[in-house]
């Protein structure tokens, strides 16, 4: 019998001690940052530097006001500051998903006609990477202006605003689909041409699957900038529902609550997270490769 | 054609960037069934190129190739080859058995039919029990056997081989190269073989076609006339020696006007 | 290895430069699907009569640019400082941290998951807060802190893959030698990183000047390119906002056009950048 080339699968003990050891560390790094925050708070309030910036309850609150702000209600007798931003969150989250599926779909399809065919590649490669100089915001609100009114009923409030999340997944899809596409090996492109396979089943057999790797990347990065495409685009519409809105608000009574927007912040990064930790578990089931480095 | 010649390559040239470089000149070059042919030379002899002129994956610039008795680019089409390159060019996402089954899906088998005939040939390279795993938990010499079953997964006639065993150790090269031989008994295909290694050549094949570069043509061609089937012992041979030594002169001859060095540090 | 050139067709891979082409005529395509988006543009204006107010047509952009240049001008140049300070900022933090983890390997695993998690954060919303950092928003520095947190990843990412993507021949070349670290730096892993470097920074070119315009939505000097846009906006003087969405792209192209050129100067050696 031949020789078996591959690893024995690590024992399940040595694997667990691992994974607790790695959780340590994270938990020891966490730990290390707040003791940071409040170093660093303590030295500047004490000694009162004020460069860079003036240290105080206001500019810089402790980390457990922050997180205690959460289980608090900030108008007397309302719900739970928790509460009110998960919903804002979710209401956000609708919108960010929307617009990454959009700009996905659209991304990926452009870059699949890109790679197959030079000229439109030279012809409109330049202004796609020259999109990405536009400051999103500076359009947004005629963007808003412009599609909102276009869309039926139920998409009316938030339909723009995917669409601005969409433009800023648009990019990091198109430009890692070609490079993936274009990626191939050219001997593996040989051995499709000696079954006469034809461009069609190259493009599905090979070529797309060869992408799957440098795809998932561009949507790691997708997930985060829809996030924050989604929040920046509530802001000049004024969309009271969504993270955007909670935003603006807690800004406007920053000086009386400072806590509230720190708060929100720690939710939207929160949301950026989850959005990112589901395309890893995605890319998980999706992608069969050996083991890799995580960014 | 002779009712059993499989490859017939007439008056062919090849020629690159515009011209400037010629890779083949006036190749005439005629390959019989169930014949195992290997071509071998240095650099630049263009053995390569012959091997890819034959599977239609480039089209030579003069002169005419024939497969099967067809144009190489109908016995493309038609599927009458199979190839295999110095990378096993596995495909990481897919499991040994759907690497294998690859030329059998574009060829619309259906699932049942692959199954066995994935089964049939992971057996034939002594892999079986591997069906589930991925490319890259073999070694080598597994996946250019992997890749050798996905060549002969749809029993072409003929084998295209580019240096396959080129980039493994001396030691699975040489037990490879058994097996390969074993396979080519069994499937009594026709073999094309690309290789750089003398011994390699001697040990596995009917005839070495022995070429010389710039402009790439066929200098010799040297019959083998040992006994099948080979074995280590064909290893210790006298005969064995002696061809290996006339190859290698023939190698010589053919580049004498490049490398009269050799000549010297042989001496 | 095969002898001869593979006569597959292998698509080249690599910056605009070499996917676009450099011959001249390569960018003919290029041209006009410029010349033929502006026609479309004029033209679809006209046929459906697309209110002024809401995509201007290009030449009243492009005439009310210049009848505006100087305020414009102003305003960009403004805003492009502090894209330019917080580009610098957050580049140079960026590179001296990816120095000190790719030296001390531990704290790179250790900080991993973090880098990853703060990657993930709508680093925007910080905006309000920096505002009050600094007096309110008014100075250049609030956004200059904004601009550098943003520039600050990519250069990050890109420079420590740079610096440990090092052939380990290469480094065992430099141990037979007994260099010491700060050799090994020297000679192998910073000239290794540079590609990588001028990569991330590219990346954080265009990510500062948005940066910039977008922090100034929420507070900033009154004479500050964003600000002027926006408010535009709101008084639905769209023609004249375009105007200065242009003028911020030109700026934004401007800076990475700058990096592009310094890396020529500086790769001068090297067999190809990366994109």
């Amino acid at each position: 019998m031949a020789a078996i080339a591959s690893e024995r699968p690590v024992p399940r003990s040595a694997r667990l001690r691992d994974g607790g050891g790695q959780l340590a560390l994270v938990l020891a790094v966490a730990l290390a940052l707040w003791g940071l925050w409040e170093g660093y708070r303590w030295i500047w309030v004490k000694t009162g530097f004020s460069w860079p910036f003036p240290v105080n309850d206001t500019t810089l609150p402790h980390v457990h006001t922050i997180v205690q702000a959460l289980f608090v209600s900030p108008q007397v007798g309302g719900p739970w500051l928790l509460t009110t931003l998960f919903h804002n969150a979710l209401f956000t989250a609708k919108e960010a998903a929307a617009g990454f599926a959009l700009g996905a779909i659209i991304g990926f399809t452009l870059g699949v006609v890109l790679a197959h065919s030079g000229i439109l590649e030279r012809g409109f490669l330049p202004y796609i990477v020259a999109s990405q100089t536009i400051p999103i915001l500076a359009i947004a609100p005629m963007v808003v202006v412009w599609v909102n009114p276009r869309l039926p009923d139920p998409l009316a409030n938030w339909g723009a605003v995917a669409v601005i999340a969409a433009y800023l997944t648009f990019f990091p899809v198109v430009i890692n689909t070609l490079r993936g596409l274009q990626s191939v090996d050219p001997q593996a492109l040989e051995l499709m041409r000696s079954y006469a396979a034809s461009r069609w089943t190259v493009l599905w057999k090979l070529r797309v699957p060869a992408a799957m790797p440098y795809l998932f990347a561009a949507l790691k990065i997708a997930a985060t900038a829809s996030v924050v495409g989604a929040i920046i685009g509530e802001l000049p519409s004024a969309i009271s529902g969504g993270l955007g809105g909670a935003i603006i608000n807690f800004a406007q009574y920053y000086s009386f609550q400072p806590q509230n927007l720190w708060a929100t912040n720690l939710i939207a990064a929160l949301l950026g997270i989850a959005f990112f930790l589901v395309i890893v578990f995605v890319e998980r089931l999706v992608v069969h490769r050996p083991p890799e480095e995580l960014v | 054609m002779s009712a059993n010649e499989v490859v017939r390559v007439e008056g062919v040239s090849k020629r690159f960037a515009r011209g400037a470089v010629t890779a083949l000149q006036s190749i005439d070059l005629s390959i019989v069934e169930g014949e195992f042919v290997s071509l071998i030379g240095p650099s630049g002899c263009g053995k390569s190129t012959l091997l890819r002129l034959i599977g239609d994956l480039t089209e030579p610039t003069e002169g005419t190739v024939t497969v099967n008795g067809k144009s190489a680019r109908r016995a493309r089409v038609d599927r009458d080859y199979g190839i295999v390159f110095q990378d096993a060019v596995l495909y990481d996402w897919r499991t040994v058995a759907k690497n294998v089954a690859l030329p059998l899906e574009l060829a619309g088998w259906g699932r049942a039919q692959r199954a066995e005939r994935v089964r049939e040939m992971l057996r034939l390279v002594e892999l079986d029990g591997f069906e589930s795993h991925h490319p890259w938990e073999l070694s080598g010499g597994m996946q250019q056997r992997v890749s050798i079953a996905r060549a002969l997964s749809f029993s072409p006639s003929i084998l295209l081989m580019d240096e396959p065993f080129g980039a493994l150790d001396e030691m699975t090269r040489e037990r490879l190269n058994s097996e390969l031989l074993r396979i080519w008994e069994t499937t009594g295909s026709t073999v094309v073989f690309v290789t750089h290694s003398i011994a390699e050549a001697v040990f596995l094949s009917t005839r070495v076609v022995v070429m010389s570069p710039r402009p790439g043509r066929i200098a010799n061609v040297v019959p083998i006339d040992l006994a099948q089937p080979r074995t280590a012992a064909t290893r210790e041979d006298p005969r064995y020696f002696e061809l290996v030594t006339r190859v290698r002169e023939a190698l010589h001859i053919g580049s004498d006007r490049e490398e009269p060095l050799a000549r010297a540090v042989e001496r | 290895m095969v002898d001869e050139p593979i006569p597959v067709e292998v698509i080249p891979r690599g910056g605009l430069g070499r996917s676009v082409g450099r011959r001249l005529r390569d960018w003919i395509p290029a041209a006009a699907v410029l010349v033929l988006g502006l026609v479309i543009w004029q033209e679809a204006i006209r046929v459906f009569h697309i209110q002024r107010f809401l995509l201007p047509k290009p030449t009243s952009i492009a005439s009310q640019f210049w009848d505006d240049r100087s305020n414009l001008w102003h305003a960009g140049w403004f805003t492009f400082q502090e894209a330019l300070g917080g580009f610098a900022l957050g580049s140079a933090i960026a590179i001296l941290f990816a120095l000190v983890l790719a030296r001390y390997r531990f704290f790179g695993t250790a900080l991993m998951p973090y880098a990853i998690a703060a990657n993930a954060i709508p680093i925007i919303a910080f905006a309000p807060i920096t505002n009050q950092w600094f007096s309110g928003g008014i100075t250049k520095s609030s956004k200059i802190v904004i601009a550098a947190v943003l520039c600050f990843f990519p250069v990050l990412v890109n420079t420590l893959r740079g610096l440990t993507s090092v052939n380990p021949r290469a480094l065992e070349l430099m141990e037979s030698y007994a260099a010491g670290q700060v050799q090994i730096f020297r000679r192998v892993r910073i000239p290794n990183a540079l590609p990588f470097v001028f990569s991330g920074l590219k990346v954080a070119a265009v990510l500062s000047m948005i940066g910039a315009v977008v922090g100034e939505y929420f507070g900033g000097a009154f004479n500050a390119l964003g600000v002027l846009i926006l408010d535009r906006a709101r008084t639905f003087q769209f023609t004249a906002a375009w105007a200065g969405v242009f003028l911020a792209c030109l700026f934004g192209i401007a800076l990475y056009a700058g990096v592009a050129i310094l890396e020529r100067l500086t790769l001068r050696w090297a067999p190809s950048t990366s994109e």
